[in-house]
């Protein structure tokens, strides 16, 4: 009886082996890329009113604390209310097309729907207070913010991201009056001055990593 | 000859207590047990026991597409009993899954040749059992999407498993259990593999044979480098039939439950396994020697030395019950001697009287050679066993947990249908996958009966 | 796949609470709630009339399942949904997105006052806390009160004006009432009547007083199923005159209870509680704790707590009261006699009481006859207690006539066509009357009957018109305490289904005109204010008492002809016939709260049952008649018949039944109807509160009830320990030597390390009287879902914080021991080595934390939990489709979903909160500051959290009393929740006999 396989064929089978084995690995990472959440780094979200932080934070000078004015006191930031706008924009630019939702909706008492940038997981209680209030800059998790014509997300938010801060504030934190500097630097080295403001702040980074500090 | 073989011989019935019957040549062996594979149709025992299993798995699938659709809710599991049947047939087939390698790898090294006829479908047994086993755990996860965080794996979470916890040691030890097993009966597999691939009629299955066999061609070669490699592996799996079910037993022993926290566990459920794993050997190779007319390569030699392993570990498992008990009393901790009276006079009573009678009291007929030689009788005593193991293990989880600390607290369980669905569906589906081996892979090992043969030349077994 | 609570509402303006603005903390009328819109219609829009609902059957679960699997699957591997953000439109003062602020206003059970406060979380109110300003609170509530949020939320409250079941609007019913008024006007009312639950409401009161100036010949009728009728009959019988007791329980060193539950029923239930664990002692084995002698026909809260309980039937409490008077030389008549065993108990009641005049106090129970309670005024009086222990006042309630004397008048005017216009407002007396009186069929004879109430009830079916109330959280009213203390009742958020309220509905009847009820309240105050109105209004809200308001306290004088000693003895009823005893439900009441799912799955105090009610019998009865619990056995009284499963109840009078009003609902809600049975179609005007001569026949069947406690015994372990004081004196250092090597036994492990915050928690066992409020304060903090019967029978109830009830000693004459138990923190927690996902951790401050979003389910956390204090998801509890349901959770707390494991966490969102405003301020949190749910509904404040490595912390120095041990303490689990031993004060002279 002839042989089933020629050596030739029997090279070929070998090669092929390989072949699947590399489409599996290919496969497996595929699928595993996919699920990763995606973050929307640098795409900018679509909003109703075309806002820009750039034109409001560099060009017209806005402190943060303007419009997002809960962001030392309460967990949420705080979104202007359509008043807010409506200071200036009752006076300037008052009957721009692209400001019309923001009229519309003084007029009408309809709130303005905007869509969220930086989403975190329902399970995860983020504070903005205490992270102000312990020297977190707004740039450090925000990003270039005053040079985003629209905005967009430059951090993953993924748990290793926060992490990475949890377990060494010392690398990210700063002067508590630099906080809402965008442009701020460190003088010197940061991890010095870090390890400093860490003593100085009172930062219990014992129980920084604790689960229950974000999750309940 | 080496002088094992001879010792293994019994002096006052030669003529019946063979390892291989009658005068077989290396042909009719490779015919005889190739043809269980080759020829069609086949026997309709096998027919029949493929349609009946074929009907459980349907109904296993089904049980759990439910629960993944509802939630472990529709089982009978509850505070404080929230592990019951899955975690009792987990224990349960990897028990089952022992005799296997015990058999190919720990007889192998023992050089005992009865394990010849019979080692290929034991490891196979072992296979599908673990596999069951491996599924119970998954299943009965609250969140069975995220089994896999059990295991370790660089993750965007920055989380690693916890390692003190014994579930994270059972995904090892059964991980490496079922790996090696794999490796070993499919490197057993290979020559056959060949002899199929020569054999066949088929273009098709000459290929998909061929394949498998990864261009074995018998050369003195390779069959040195066989050898060699099969024994390595042989002793790389044999410290597994220990590891693997101690390890299992600590799921309970780590646990401060009364029943559970006892440093006995490992040892007694080791020889439980062993206990139910022949017991299955048994109830397995009685109807394949019967269908297919193999009593010839498994004889009544056979089915004796099991029956005689089982009584053994019989013995061993009756001591660790007595342990127990005595334990017990002898703490003098007022929970362990409640858990004991509980269980021989509670709400379970029964469970742990027929767990006795089937464990204890029933294998010790196996003391008679009688008993030993009867097919049948072995063959239900071997139901019995593989009964009253699993009835067993349900009492040690279910009966300790029922009833702990607080009185406040305790509860009852009550199985649901689908918890039985679960049991029986995993009953089918192990079977299943049995009938399909037996069908497509040489249930005995051609080129091992081979040798056999040919050491029969040389004097009788 | 988890939520707070969805997105849609997180950012969102839904506010009802309006801007506050310049006139202060505080606002004032609907008109300026315009925010409110935007809620009202998120949710009448959003709204699924007949969507999942909280009562569970199969099949719901079906559908539940199917939606959150789909959710999960895909959570599994999705990206994260596009959210929005939608801030305000106009700015307002005061208000923080995203911090919860508290408003005081006050629940009314029986018209009489609890004052609160409502957490609002972004307008909505979310969860209710005691006022520790009011009188009948003093920062405590009860269960009825914490259960009351979940009512404004409700699904099933009606939302739309009928007229005859059909749909029609305010502006018809407003017409149509026009018409009726001015015929009326011209018969000055003749034919016109009010009928209203019990009124404390000044303002209320003083509108129905306007309504009968206007017409002369209308009247007025209050009725309550469960009210005080005996009790101002017997003050009328002692003094000639109607007055309101008030009993000061914490002067008092003994306290004698005649079938009264003054912990767990009554106008001044979490008061009393209150005074009552003060009156125990502080635990501390100083203070010598007071000794309380309570007889009751059915077991309750009182009387498990009594030292010496004594099961008698309830018509043999007068007899009892007799030999009692008798006994402190109060001419009572030659009583009949009573067993021995009653003998010792009163003989050394008495010398109890007499070696303590003016500080001990007699109490009748509200279901016992007036001259019961007369005899109790007449002993008080005696004792010297009148004046100290016990005060007297006008009544509280509004024309406080014998209410069913009232209705029967209303029965009776109906029969002669008197009747032409009948209002009904609240109440549900088609439901609740007593069925000899035929309310429904003779309420079909009225031509005109409109009804306004929250739900659209079994009354609302047999009226013309069903109007929809507006729940205490939709509108402004007030009420009284006990003491007469007022207080406003301010909303929180504007009317969900555009209900309208009493003061409303009246205001129309009186003139005819619409007037918000926020005018109205002001109207009447205005003038009783005193010259600044603005800033008492002010105040009184802000305080959520009107201050000296309170009723003072009246000297009264006995009758001189009292006619006490003369009256016959009581028919004694013979032995082999049986006794009915009506009981309040522990959880429904009087059937006001049957659509309640958190109250309906609240294991009831004694029984442990969820659900139902049943017929409760003692052992002894349960023993001849052969009956076994859950046999369904026939309730004959009469010619009426109805049918009960049995619950056999240690402690119970024998030859006595009891059963608990409330159920058999017909038309309460989906949660409500069809459980349990209707005792009120036993009950009759003439004995509503226990009747003689009860025919009881085994039905044959059985009818499975849900309990959540099957063992009552402690099988010899040391779980609650109890000591009377004189063995607490004789071996109290050795107990706390004992507890101390019990809880610091070697360990391989290093000991654990807090350095920062190390939080603890001890539970007085002396003091906890078993209310459950803990357990559904903890449920309406923490999201617990209600799992449904079923669920509950098989052993998968969610509470966090449980009550075990243990009995100890003679089945039929018991001691009960009440433990509530959390998860207990272990610094060894032996649910934390067995994770392996490490779900269930530590952290730094020694919380054992369980991380939902990390669990997967193993549940052998729960196996090796000693304690048995975590719960799993078997299925998807949380409903996640009654948009309503959503809006009560708080976003503060995770909403677990299907297959995760949760526990007790201490209220880790509250000590969150504290520890980032005292990190903000640079500070460690104040001993106090962070209060855990449990511990705040407390009413005997017999739990204390807080710091243990703040020195100065009460915790730390509860924990350093002799008393205090660690359940279980030899597994070495170190527990961070410990108990105080149980000090109980028996009459050394009983317990020898």
């Amino acid at each position: 009886m002839a042989q089933v396989f020629e050596p030739r064929l029997v090279l070929w089978l070998k090669l092929s082996a390989l072949a699947v084995v590399a489409f599996f690995v290919v496969v497996i990472l595929i699928w595993r890329i996919s699920i990763a959440p995606h973050p929307s780094i640098g795409s900018p979200v679509e909003q109703i009113v075309p806002f820009s932080h750039k034109h409001h934070v560099s060009d017209v000078g806005l402190d943060c604390r303007y419009c997002h004015t809960t962001v030392e006191t309460s967990a949420f930031a705080g979104m202007p209310p359509t008043d807010t706008c409506m200071t200036c924009h009752s006076q300037l630019f008052a009957d721009a097309r692209m400001l019309a939702p923001v009229r519309k909706s003084f007029a009408s008492g309809q709130p303005l729907r905007w869509n969220r940038v930086h989403d975190l997981p329902d399970f995860v209680y983020f504070n903005h207070s205490i992270h102000v209030a312990k020297g977190v800059g707004c740039e450090t998790c925000h990003g270039p913010i005053d040079r985003m014509p629209l905005t967009w997300r430059t951090a993953t938010l993924e748990m290793q991201w926060c992490l990475d801060c949890h377990r060494a504030p010392e690398k990210y934190i700063r002067p508590r009056d630099q906080v809402f500097n965008l442009h701020w630097r460190p003088p010197g080295s940061q991890l010095i001055l870090g390890k400093k403001l860490v003593e100085e702040y009172r930062i219990h980074t014992s129980s920084l990593t604790d689960c229950s500090i974000c999750h309940r | 000859m080496p002088p094992a073989i001879s010792s293994t011989v019994d002096p006052l019935d030669e003529s019946r207590l063979k390892v291989l019957k009658g005068a077989y040549s290396y042909g009719s062996i490779s015919d005889k047990i190739s043809d269980i594979v080759l020829t069609r149709p086949t026997h309709w025992g096998w027919i029949a026991g493929f349609a009946f299993c074929s009907a459980l798995t349907v109904l296993f699938v089904a049980a759990i597409a439910y629960l993944f659709y509802k939630g472990v809710g529709i089982w009978g599991v509850d505070i404080p009993v929230a592990w019951a049947f899955a975690i009792t047939n987990f224990v349960w087939w990897v028990g089952i899954g022992h005799a296997g390698t015990f058999i190919s790898a720990f007889l192998l090294l023992l050089r005992q040749k009865w394990r010849t006829s019979i080692n290929r479908f034991a490891e196979a047994m072992t296979i599908f059992a673990v596999a069951m086993a491996g599924l119970m755990p998954i299943l009965h996860l609250g969140r069975p999407w995220f089994f896999y965080w059990l295991t370790p794996y660089p993750d965007i979470m920055n989380l690693w498993p916890q390692w003190r916890s014994p579930l994270v040691w059972d995904i090892f030890a059964i991980g490496t259990y079922i790996i090696v097993s794999i490796l070993f009966w499919y490197m057993g597999l290979i020559p056959d593999l060949a002899t199929l691939r020569d054999r066949a009629a088929g273009r098709a299955s000459q290929i998909m044979y061929g394949l498998a066999a990864l261009g074995w061609r018998g050369e003195a070669r390779q069959w040195h480098r066989f050898d060699t490699a099969y024994l390595l592996m042989a002793g790389l799996a044999t410290p597994l039939v220990i590891s693997v079910h101690s390890v299992v037993s600590l799921d309970f022993a780590i646990g401060n439950t009364p029943g559970w926290h006892s440093t006995i566990f490992p040892p007694y459920f080791v020889a439980g396994a062993l206990f139910s794993g022949f017991a299955m050997a048994l109830t397995i190779s009685i109807p394949l020697r019967a269908i297919f007319g193999l009593k010839d390569f498994i004889t009544a030699r056979h089915l004796d030395n099991i029956a005689k392993i089982m009584l053994v570990c019989g013995l061993l498992v009756a001591y660790s019950y007595g342990v127990e008990i005595f334990m017990a009393f002898y703490s003098a901790d007022q929970f362990e001697e409640y858990m004991i009276m509980n269980r021989m006079i509670g709400p379970y009573a029964p469970i742990y009287w027929i767990v006795i009678l089937f464990n204890v009291i029933i294998p010790q007929c196996l003391w008679f050679k009688r008993v030993r030689l009867s097919v049948p009788t072995l063959f239900a005593l071997s139901i019995i066993v593989n009964v009253g193991m699993w009835l067993e293990r349900f009492m040690i989880i279910v009966t300790s947990l029922h009833r702990d600390f607080l009185p406040s607290s305790w509860g009852m369980f009550y199985p649901t249908f689908w918890d039985w669905a679960i049991l029986l569906g995993s009953v089918g589906a192990f079977g299943w996958l049995f009938l399909m081996f037996v069908r497509f892979l040489p249930a005995i090992s051609i080129s091992e009966m081979r040798k056999l043969a040919h050491d029969k030349k040389g004097g009788d077994l | 796949m988890f939520h707070k609570l969805t997105a849609r509402l997180e950012g969102k303006p839904i506010d009802a609470t309006p801007p506050s603005n310049d006139r202060g903390g505080f606002w004032r009328s609907l008109d300026e709630i315009r925010d409110a819109e935007v809620f009202r219609d998120y949710i009448t829009e959003r709204f699924p009339r007949f969507a999942a609902h909280l009562n569970v059957d199969r099949r719901e679960f079906l559908k539940l399942m199917s939606a959150s699997l789909a959710l999960a699957g895909m959570g599994a591997c999705s990206r994260e949904p596009q959210e929005e953000i939608v801030p305000y439109v106009n700015a307002s003062s005061g208000r923080v997105a995203g911090e919860p602020r508290f408003f005081a206003t006050a629940t009314t059970m029986g018209g009489f006052a609890t004052g609160v406060l409502v957490e609002s979380n972004m307008g909505r109110p979310t969860k209710i806390e005691g006022n520790p300003t009011h009188p009948s609170s003093l920062g405590s509530t009860d269960i009825f009160a914490q259960a009351s949020v979940l009512d404004l939320w409700d699904p099933d409250r009606s939302q739309v004006v009928t007229r005859n079941g059909q749909i029609d609007t305010w502006e018809n019913f407003g017409a149509t009432l026009q018409r009726r008024l001015a015929a009326l006007a011209d018969k000055q009312g003749d034919g016109l009547r009010i009928l209203t639950e019990t009124v404390t409401s000044p303002t209320l009161a003083a509108q129905i007083d306007q309504l009968l100036k206007r017409y002369p010949r209308a009247r007025w009728h209050q009725y309550d199923a469960i009210n005080r009728d005996n009790i101002y009959d017997g003050t009328r019988t002692a003094f000639g005159e109607t007055l309101d007791v008030r009993y000061a329980l914490d002067k008092a060193q003994i306290i004698v209870s005649l079938d009264a539950d003054f912990l767990g029923a009554g106008n001044a239930r979490v008061r009393s509680a209150r005074d009552f664990s003060h009156g125990r002692g502080a635990a501390d084995g100083e203070t010598r704790p007071n000794r309380l002698y309570a007889a009751a026909s059915s077991p309750t809260l009182t009387s498990a707590m009594a030292d010496h309980p004594l099961a008698v039937r309830a018509a043999d409490i007068e007899t009892a009261a007799r030999n009692l008077a008798v006994a402190l030389g109060v001419p009572a008549g030659t009583p009949a006699e009573i067993s021995d065993e009653s003998k010792t108990w009163f003989a050394a009641c008495a010398r109890d009481l007499q070696a303590n005049r003016g500080a001990s106090v007699v109490i009748a129970g509200e279901s016992q006859p007036p001259y019961v309670h007369a005899l109790a005024h007449l002993m008080n009086h005696a004792l010297a207690n009148a004046g100290a222990t016990v005060t007297y006042s006008d009544p509280v309630v509004a024309h406080a006539e014998n209410q069913t004397t009232s209705l029967r008048e209303l029965c009776r005017d109906m029969d002669t066509r008197g009747v032409d216009t009948l209002v009904i407002i609240g109440g549900n007396p088609v439901y609740s009357v007593p069925s000899d009186l035929e309310f429904k069929a003779r309420l079909t004879a009225v031509p005109f009957v409109a009804r306004m109430g929250l739900y659209e009830d079994e009354t609302s079916a047999a009226c013309h018109w069903h109007l929809p109330a507006t729940h205490f959280l939709e509108a402004w009213s007030d009420a009284r305490a006990y003491d007469g203390t007022a207080t406003i009742t301010q909303p929180l958020i504007a009317p969900l289904y555009g209900g309208k309220s009493a003061h409303e509905l009246l205001a129309w009847l009186v003139a005819g005109t619409l007037k918000s009820s926020y005018d109205v309240v002001r109207d009447y105050w205005r003038p009783r204010l005193g010259t600044d109105f603005e800033s008492a209004w002010n105040s009184a809200l802000h305080e959520g008492v009107i201050a000296g308001s309170m009723f003072p306290q009246r000297a009264v004088a006995l009758k001189r002809d009292l006619s006490i000693d003369n009256r016959p003895p009581p028919a004694s009823t013979d032995d082999s016939s049986l006794e009915l005893v009506y009981t309040p439900d522990p959880s429904l009441w009087d059937g006001s709260n049957a659509n309640n799912a958190w109250l309906q799955e609240l294991p009831r105090p004694l029984t442990k049952l969820t659900w139902d009610n049943a017929a409760l019998i003692s052992p002894q009865l349960a023993k001849r008649l052969s009956l076994e619990n859950e046999d369904v056995i026939e309730l004959r009284l009469g010619n009426a018949m109805i049918e009960a499963p049995v619950w056999i109840t240690p402690a119970h009078a024998d030859r006595a039944v009891s059963i608990s009003l409330g159920y058999g609902r017909t038309r309460a809600g989906r949660v409500g109807n069809g459980r349990g049975f209707n005792a009120y179609a036993l009950r009759t005007s003439d004995a509503p509160w226990f009747a003689g001569n009860l025919q009881v026949r085994k039905a044959g069947r059985k009818y499975a009830l849900a309990t959540t406690q099957h063992h009552h015994a402690m099988n010899g372990r040391e779980v609650v320990r109890v000591a009377t004081v004189d063995e607490f004196e004789r071996n109290a250092a050795l107990r706390g030597a004992q507890q101390h090597q019990a809880t610091r036994a070697a360990s391989l492990y290093p000991p654990f390390k807090s350095d920062g915050y190390a939080w603890g928690m001890t539970i007085n066992l002396s003091t906890c009287i078993g209310c459950n409020a803990c357990t559904i304060a903890c449920q309406a903090e923490n999201n617990i879902p209600v799992v449904g019967k079923t669920e509950v029978a098989r052993g998968r109830e969610m509470h966090w914080i449980r009550v075990d009830r243990y009995y100890e000693g003679k089945p039929q004459a018991p001691r009960t021991h009440f433990q509530p138990v959390p998860c207990m923190h272990c610094e060894r927690a032996p649910c934390e080595v067995v994770c392996p996902v490490e779900a269930s951790v530590h952290d730094s401050e020694g919380l054992n934390v369980q991380v939902y979003n990390r669990c997967v389910g193993t549940r052998f956390c729960s196996n090796n939990c000693p304690y048995k204090v975590r719960r799993f998801n078997f299925f998807q509890y949380a409903d996640q489709h009654t948009e309503s349901l959503k809006a009560q959770r708080n976003p503060e707390v995770t909403v677990r979903m299907r297959g995760v494991m949760e526990k007790c966490t201490y209220c880790i969102q509250r000590i969150a909160n504290g520890r980032i405003e005292a990190d903000k301020a640079g500070r460690r949190i104040r001993d106090g500051e962070v209060i855990t749910a449990c511990q705040a509904v407390c009413p005997t404040q017999a739990i204390t959290f807080g710091d243990l490595n703040d020195p100065a912390s009460r915790v730390k120095a509860v924990k350093a009393s002799p008393l205090n041990y660690a359940l279980l303490g030899e597994l070495n689990t170190q527990p961070r929740t410990t108990y105080l031993a149980k000090v109980t004060n028996p009459n050394p002279d009983v317990t020898a006999s």
